[in-house]
């Protein structure tokens, strides 16, 4: 019955659906067309895949520790708004 | 790693004194949660236990500093902004009511001082959209129909044997440098620090929807950055 068949999104559309699939955000109607776009494009598939890799490795970046230095200088920070209470 | 951090100095604000030792905090996924550890460490500041504001400051330092740059282009003023900051934290701390989690808590007076100190006026959401619609994949990859015709390699699975964890973390670090500020202050955020959308929202003042279109962006930037490091490297 083509009138309830999900109309076909085309792969230029796919990508720029993608983050907001990731993050949950795609109305319902929206995340069904896409995942059925998903189930019979293996490049759509693949770049679904680049970007979770994207996102794994980005996740990745921690921050450096503070070194002993600056440790000290906000120690002061902090003896200064004792002596201030 | 430091993404776009230096040393802070805060001379100006202070006399040296002796240094503290407090132990260095890894973000540890698994363990105490970020948010409960930060309550315990509130809970002990409150009792005048300068090493649990170490430990606080040495969590948090890091993506202060690195959204202060996206509002200030001298690193020695985001640094001041950042200080001035953990100051306004110590004198309202009492104010802190726990309806947000710290780190939120942080961040959004870190935006409020970097915009109040009129340091530089913020760029709003409206100009970092103004670059117009900027596609996921350049629009030559597909063909008239919106398929295809330069699909994406398979690159996934052995990626990181190939590239080397080195040369992917610096092929990252330097599309987020290469971001609209916005942008990278979403990504940083939201994918670096890990805070929930709304934190997002909350911190930087945007809608859910810009939010996510400045994240689509950078992430696509993100992508398409490992792809182009792939083909220079003719893997």
């Amino acid at each position: 019955m083509r009138l309830f068949a999900p109309a076909e999104i085309p792969c230029q559309q796919v990508v720029e659906m993608i983050s907001d699939y990731l993050e949950g955000a795609l109305p319902a109607r929206d995340r069904r067309r896409l995942e059925h776009h998903l189930a019979g494009c293996p490049h759509c598939s693949a770049y679904l895949a680049q970007m979770r890799e994207t996102l794994r490795l980005t996740g990745r970046l921690v921050p450096e520790d503070l070194s002993p230095e600056m440790q000290g200088e906000f120690s002061d920070v902090y003896r200064r708004w004792r002596s201030e209470q | 790693m430091r993404v776009l951090g230096g040393r802070v100095s805060i001379q100006h604000l202070c006399a040296r004194s002796m240094s503290i030792h407090a132990p260095r905090i890894r973000w540890s996924r698994g363990r105490t949660k970020p948010a409960d550890e930060d309550l315990q460490l509130l809970m002990r500041l409150r009792d005048g236990d300068e090493r649990a504001f170490v430990m606080l400051v040495n969590k948090h330092h890091d993506p202060m500093l690195r959204l202060a740059r996206t509002f200030v282009h001298s690193h020695a003023v985001a640094e001041e902004v950042v200080q001035e900051t953990w100051v306004g934290v110590l004198r309202g701390i009492d104010r802190f009511e726990g309806r947000s989690s710290l780190r939120t808590w942080l961040l959004a007076i870190l935006v409020n001082r970097a915009r109040s100190a009129g340091v530089r006026e913020a760029r709003s959401v409206a100009a970092s959209d103004s670059e117009g619609f900027v596609a996921a994949v350049d629009a030559s990859r597909f063909d008239s129909t919106g398929a295809w015709s330069s699909p994406p390699e398979q690159w996934v699975d052995d990626l990181e044997e190939r590239m080397g964890a080195r040369a992917l973390r610096d092929q990252i670090l330097e599309a987020l440098v290469q971001m609209p500020e916005r942008q990278r202050a979403v990504v940083m955020l939201r994918d670096v620090d890990g805070l929930r959308s709304d934190e997002v929202c909350h911190v930087l003042e945007l809608t859910a929807a810009n939010e996510r279109v400045l994240l689509h962006r950078g992430r696509s930037r993100l992508r398409q950055a490992l792809e182009d490091r792939i083909g220079v490297a003719g893997v």
